[in-house]
């Protein structure tokens, strides 16, 4: 009953604290902080509810709970992490973005190629290519090297779509300006396209990143050697161990988050000049 | 007869052309063993058709997925657990719960953002942050627990799906809610408009174009929510349990028909809404 009365208050006091907060001016500390005290009660109400009506640790564990086991396990996480995140998500990451950022340029220069690929690459961008896990599985092995393939496939499409439309972005009278100066195709790519392409082409960095952690951690479910953070969630769960499938989920979390702010951080520096990034 | 119609043949013809000749590759060394063993030479000509129509190869033959599919879409029972069609149907309707109720919380989430400025400083980041969390790794364990309570069959999938796809709803209604800009808001509030008037006769009409598009989104996402939610039931039945059940017994051809009828499920859904969304914003007079 007290931990319930507990879950009441924090949640009463967390609204009651951001109701005021969102009342003032915003600042960047109120963008800040509102956020996270929200987060803050989420976690105290799930604390209170979880103890007060003493639902099992097998169906829910409380925060404090998952806390203790992911301070006591960092090195199985740590392993897991290094498989999964740095071996399979990461080198599949930079090897389909890099593939699709090639292939999008050459694409780019003819333009039969572009009208016939942009709606098959569209299409095949809204696919479940994640189906295709089994098979790649089947093809590289249970290693990470069919892990990275698995994002290898995922993030090539929306990567590409996202690229050759950002390299169409240029007005014709911009090309016409580098035309007058005398710019062959290369310094116009490179001075002109590319630069003004920046918008599109981190759009589909960022979209690719989160599906980068998501293609790596399925894959494993069909088959992995026994690390992995896929692997491990899915036998822990089979062991009921849910506390170390919330760990696990801690860091899959923090790690998503964290991948897409370093992307979203270089966007803010390369992309200064773009309207979305001007705050006054 | 659109002038894309002629690129994305060729393309299309030449993702074909790709896919036959790396199935002679990836298939040759099964081919290549199998000769070796019973003592005949290949030709150029005997390898292709090996490669072209083994039981279980690499990478099937596109005739081969075909006929797979042809065979247990077209001449299996509908109610036969080999029916392709019964497992597609299995996902379809966890895939349309999950999309029901992913819109419907999205909604009101963008309507509880737009209106309430709490809510918008508090809960849109966490929306945010929600969707890098790769739900689908946690599938397996939603599937378990909702099953330990004693929720399982369709909800537990349709959960999954929902999870994926009322983010693009939100932030889509959001900005589409809050796309009438400031004169239009004034010439409602010249009128007098009420909230409800403001919102029933300017907001929501207006934010229609952007709902459409998040809904496409949001029915792809929810179709993959719901195959991943298949796996971990033990591949019972579902798109997702065929594609399980394929990888643990080297089928190939049933991995590939499998995936195959998802892709076609995926763009027959989406098709739909596009079809939705242009009869609708005609009736509206924006398209």
């Amino acid at each position: 009953m007290m931990w319930l009365v507990f879950a009441f208050g924090a949640w009463v006091l967390g609204w009651w604290v951001n109701a005021r907060l969102s009342a003032l001016p915003r600042t960047r500390v109120t963008r800040l902080v509102v956020p996270l005290i929200f987060g803050l009660t989420l976690i105290a109400i799930w604390e209170g509810v979880v103890r007060g009506l003493e639902i099992s640790a097998v169906l829910l564990p409380a925060p404090s709970m998952i806390a203790a086991r992911f301070a006591a396990s960092t090195a199985i996480l740590w392993e897991d992490f290094v498989q999964t995140v740095i071996k399979g998500a990461l080198t599949g990451y930079v090897l389909g973005c890099g593939a699709a950022f090639l292939v999008a340029i050459l694409v780019d220069r003819f333009d039969f190629l572009r009208r016939g690929l942009l709606p098959v690459g569209n299409f095949v961008a809204a696919l479940p290519v994640i189906g295709m896990a089994p098979i790649l599985v089947m093809w590289f092995g249970f290693d990470w090297q069919s892990k990275a393939a698995v994002v290898v496939v995922m993030v090539f499409f929306p990567m590409l779509v996202n690229t050759v439309q950002g390299l169409a972005d240029s007005s014709a009278m911009q090309r016409d300006l580098m035309r007058t100066y005398a710019a062959g195709y290369w310094t116009t790519l490179l001075k002109l396209r590319l630069p003004a392409a920046m918008p599109f082409i981190f759009n589909g960095l960022k979209i690719a990143s989160t599906l980068a952690l998501i293609g790596a951690i399925v894959a494993e479910f069909f088959g992995s050697p026994i690390r992995g953070m896929g692997f491990r969630i899915s036998t822990s769960v089979g062991q009921l161990a849910l506390d170390l499938v919330w760990a696990e989920i801690v860091v899959a979390a923090v790690v998503g988050s964290a991948f897409y702010g370093i992307v979203a951080l270089i966007e803010r520096t390369v992309t200064f000049w773009h309207p979305s990034q001007r705050h006054s | 007869m659109s002038r894309n119609t002629l690129p994305v043949l060729t393309v299309v013809l030449a993702i074909f052309l790709l896919w036959y000749i790396a199935a002679i590759f990836l298939n040759a060394a099964w081919a290549h063993d199998k000769a070796t063993r019973s003592g005949e030479v290949l030709t150029a000509q005997t390898l292709v058709a090996d490669t072209w129509s083994q039981e279980k190869p690499k990478l099937p033959a596109p005739h081969q997925v075909g006929t797979e599919i042809w065979k247990t879409t077209v001449e299996k029972k509908i109610t036969s657990k080999r029916s392709l069609i019964y497992h597609s149907w299995v996902t379809l309707s966890a895939t349309l719960l999950g999309f029901a109720l992913g819109t419907g919380l999205g909604i009101a989430l963008a309507v509880g953002i737009v209106y309430n400025r709490t809510m918008d400083m508090s809960v849109m980041p966490w929306v945010i942050a929600s969707q890098t969390i790769p739900i689908l790794a946690i599938a397996p364990m939603i599937i378990v627990v909702l099953n330990a309570v004693g929720i399982s069959g369709l909800l537990p999938k349709a959960m999954i799906s929902m999870y994926l796809s009322f983010f693009p709803v939100v932030v889509g209604m959001v900005k589409g809610l809050r796309s009438p800009d400031a004169m239009q808001l004034d010439q409602m509030r010249t009128w007098n408009a009420s909230a409800a008037q403001m919102f029933w006769r300017l907001r929501l009409p207006s934010s229609m174009p952007f709902l459409f598009t998040s809904l496409k989104i949001a029915m792809a996402a929810s179709l993959v929510g719901a195959i991943v939610g298949e796996l971990p039931t033990g591949a019972v039945a579902g798109l997702g349990a065929r594609l399980l059940a394929g990888s643990y017994y080297g089928q190939t051809i049933q991995i590939w028909s499998a995936l195959i009828m998802a892709a076609a499920l995926a763009a027959a859904l989406v098709a739909l809404i596009g079809f939705v969304q242009r009869m609708t914003l005609k009736r509206m007079g924006m398209a």
